[in-house]
């Protein structure tokens, strides 16, 4: 087990140069800071001295990725790859253009992100498979396809239109909850209930078809007839055998996005005010504050990755008969 | 309109919808001669909300189509004429770049008033200062209900009777329809709308075809009605109708649902045959390229690689010669990003039944037979794969759709002066705080993405019954 794990954190690392590689190929090589200079100055204020300020600032005025001025090893090390791309692996993002410290603020940005993500996945996964478990129960009924025409209307609405307008029904005709906002301790449970919700219903209509899918694909196998003769009520069969089975496939889809919970959702907390990563992101890609958005993607694929590792992991919890070697 | 020069111009994502229309046409000439792919078509024709989910996709493509007609045509320059509209004015040339659509709506389009006004509304949503008034007051549209003149008291009485008189003229089109219909077919009204015992497949097809284009002509017929004389879903903060930005936003939706897919589409079905064939050293390389992609979350991949594209569009100014071209190369950029993130899933799809079909007997023959590996992949494997890519590309349609709504919000999508279902939503999101609401837009908008993405939806679901060979229970 031990063995596995750390042959997978291994594998992982030549995913994470390719990414790293990618993104600095993506930002600096595809345009050349020169380029982003101007692009960020504006016609108006750009003068070959303006550029060479902006460059300096950020630290973009060495080689990309070799020296050839410096002596010995900081050849290598006093270059644009080394001080941007590879100290990433270090968990030194650099700064922002206001001058803050990436790694700092994302350390702080991940409380709120969290506080929102986390309740709308776990709620979200519990709605969604009971949900789902009923049009299985009264499958065959007009009661399984109202629900199956409801999911795919449900799906076919835009994100956008669940937060627009739960936020006007909700927060502007009934006047339950602030529109926007945020603040700490027990204080956020206002601030949070609205997003939360909203983020479960609008993510209920494509995620209880999926599992829809999955418990008839289990429901028409032998061991599930073999309940049946033995004289299981259904009810039985569904909770106890049909949920538990169904289970693998589902781990597949979901385990995996659990770490990227921290990154939060970019919709969700800009309309709702919330200071997550979702937001300074959002934030971020407004300014054209490149370091922050290259400093996110790296995050994104490392969060993305040990998601991957944790869905491995956990089919051997689901499913005793998987043994990872 | 005397001495007009049609000039035909040619953008770019229109000659690839133009490629993509010959491509499908060529497939399904192909697949005519298919059995098994004819077969699989017959289900989907059978499947009633298919082919009523078909029918509004049509219509949809149809609008979409008469707006990739692009033209430029060459006009007098008229005072006081500063429509902001989206065939963007070229101020080199002092033509603008206008479409079969535009012509067909130039009422819609010309009629802009000064700001917002609400859907059928008389007068400007804000107040303003009257010139022979000391107070503030709600001003006359220009165009909405210009023709009632000064009495009001008929505005309701008018719009009831343009309503009926629409909803007659649309009927009136269905009856003539349903004539023609029964005409060619030799069908009696039964057969022909599908009701009743005896219908044959072919009756029933079309008469879901018919019946589902009875709502739409009575739509059209009341929308063409009402907007002869108001602004039916209202105007926006420019005052440009809200219809005709609906209409023309079909074009751009359209065009990222299905360009993008056709974009990734050669390389990930290479990619993934050869992967799967091949194996080896190919095959690691291969899944190395595309677990890296994957591995970087989607929006951010997308908001990088849109920023930097972004710079080189903006440091390049040079490469377009008017702002419509550039627009359309945003566009096409965007479709390209788009793509570079979801191939992988195909890929990796295509890899996976390569490899199973590798096994099977009929290749195995062919490597006997000493067939080469480039040829075995091309008749063998390839046509074997084409119900996964045919799948992929209905069932992302709509996810991509919905996603430039997204990423224009985010302020990754569409060039701003493109008009989509993303830019007019975020011009609207700006007026939600105000007092009353300015919903009108944001409506609209929703409402148009709403259809188009739930028929696409449910056609996607009938065409990956009738080929997924495992749902075929």
């Amino acid at each position: 087990m031990l063995a596995y794990i750390i042959r997978r954190l291994l594998y992982a690392i030549p995913i994470l140069i390719g990414v790293n590689l990618f993104t600095f190929a993506l930002f600096f090589v595809v345009n050349t800071p020169d380029d982003m200079a101007r692009m960020q100055l504006g016609v108006k204020r750009v003068t070959p001295e303006a550029i060479q300020k902006w460059k300096a600032e950020r630290g973009y005025d060495k080689p990309l990725v070799w020296n050839a001025a410096a002596a010995g090893s900081a050849a290598l090390t006093d270059t644009i790859f080394f001080s941007k791309s590879v100290r990433m692996f270090a968990g030194d993002f650099g700064r922002a253009d206001d001058g803050r410290d990436i790694a700092r603020e994302i350390g702080e940005r991940m409380g709120p992100s969290l506080a929102i993500a986390l309740p709308t996945f776990v709620l979200g996964l519990f709605v969604a498979i009971s949900f789902a478990l009923l049009l299985v129960f009264f499958r065959a009924t007009a009661l399984d396809f109202s629900g199956v025409v409801l999911c795919v209307a449900m799906m076919s609405i835009s994100g956008l239109f669940y937060i627009i307008g739960g936020q006007w029904l909700v927060s502007k005709v009934w006047h339950l909850v602030p529109i926007s906002g945020y603040s700490g301790g027990l204080d956020a449970a206002k601030f949070l209930i609205l997003p939360v919700l909203i983020g479960v219903i609008g993510g209920i209509g494509s995620s209880a078809r999926w599992y829809r899918t999955i418990f008839l694909e289990e429901i028409g196998r032998d061991y599930v007839r073999t309940a049946r003769a033995k004289g299981l009520p259904e009810r039985v069969v569904l909770f106890r055998h049909v949920l538990r089975n169904a289970m693998i496939p589902i781990l597949t889809g979901v385990v995996v996005v659990i770490p990227t919970l921290f990154m939060g959702s970019l919709l969700t907390e800009s309309f709702f005010g919330v200071p997550g990563l979702g937001s300074y992101t959002i934030d971020a890609i407004n300014a054209q504050d490149f370091a922050v958005v290259r400093s996110m993607v790296f995050i994104g694929s490392v969060l993305y990755i040990v998601g991957l590792l944790l869905t491995d992991l956990s089919y051997t919890l689901a499913d005793p008969r998987v043994r990872l070697q | 309109m005397s001495g007009m020069v049609i000039q035909p111009v040619l953008l770019w994502s229109d000659a690839l919808l133009f490629v993509l229309i010959a491509v499908i046409t060529g497939l399904s000439l192909w697949a005519r001669r298919q059995d098994a792919l004819r077969a699989a078509w017959a289900r989907v024709a059978r499947d009633r909300v298919a082919m009523a989910a078909a029918t509004v996709l049509a219509v949809f493509v149809l609008i979409g189509l008469l707006d990739s007609l692009h033209y430029r045509a060459r006009l007098e320059p008229q005072a006081g004429d500063k429509s902001v509209t989206t065939a963007v004015t070229t101020a080199r040339y002092a033509v603008e770049v206008s479409s079969a659509l535009d012509a067909l709506l130039a009422d819609l389009r010309s009629r802009t008033e000064k700001t917002y006004s609400a859907p059928l509304a008389t007068h400007l949503f804000a107040r303003e200062a009257l010139e022979n008034s000391t107070q503030r007051e709600f001003p006359r549209l220009q165009h909405g209900g210009a023709h009632l003149g000064d009495d009001l008291s008929g505005h309701e009485l008018d719009i009831a009777v343009r309503v009926s008189r629409g909803l007659a003229g649309g009927l009136v089109v269905w009856l003539l329809l349903v004539a023609v219909v029964r005409r060619t077919n030799g069908l009696d009204l039964k057969a022909v709308l599908g009701v009743g015992a005896g219908d044959t497949a072919k009756g029933a097809a079309s008469g879901v075809v018919l019946i589902t284009l009875l709502p739409i002509l009575l739509l059209f017929g009341a929308a063409i009605s009402l907007g002869a004389g108001y602004h039916v879903f209202g105007t926006d903060k420019v005052g440009q109708d809200v219809l005709y930005l609906s209409l023309k936003a079909i074009r751009t939706g359209l065009l990222i649902g299905t360009l993008t897919t056709l974009v990734m589409l050669p390389a990930a079905v290479a990619l993934g045959i050869l992967a799967g064939y091949v194996g080896g050293w190919v095959d690691d390389l291969i899944q190395y390229v595309y677990t890296t992609l994957s591995s970087i979350p989607g929006v951010l991949l997308i908001a990088a690689a849109v920023l930097m594209m972004q710079v080189v569009i903006d440091t390049h100014p040079d490469w377009f010669a008017t702002s419509a071209e550039r627009a359309d190369a945003r566009l096409l950029a965007l479709c390209l990003i788009l793509g570079m993130t979801s191939w992988t899933g195909v890929a990796r799809l295509l890899r996976g039944e390569t490899l199973k079909l590798r096994e099977l007997e009929f290749v195995q023959a062919a490597q006997a037979f000493g067939v080469g590996s480039f040829a075995i992949m091309r008749r063998h494997i390839l046509p074997n794969l084409m119900h996964i890519v045919l799948i992929s590309l209905v069932m992302d349609f709509s996810g991509l759709v919905l996603a430039e709504a997204v990423l224009s919000y985010v302020g990754v999508g569409v060039d701003p002066t493109t008009i989509s279902f993303g830019t007019m939503i975020n011009t609207a999101r700006m007026e939600l705080a105000r007092e009353p609401m300015v919903w009108w837009s944001l409506l609209a908008a929703f409402g148009f993405m709403f259809t188009l993405v739930l028929a696409a939806n449910l056609f996607a679901d009938a065409v990956r019954d009738a080929f997924d060979p495992r749902s075929s229970a």
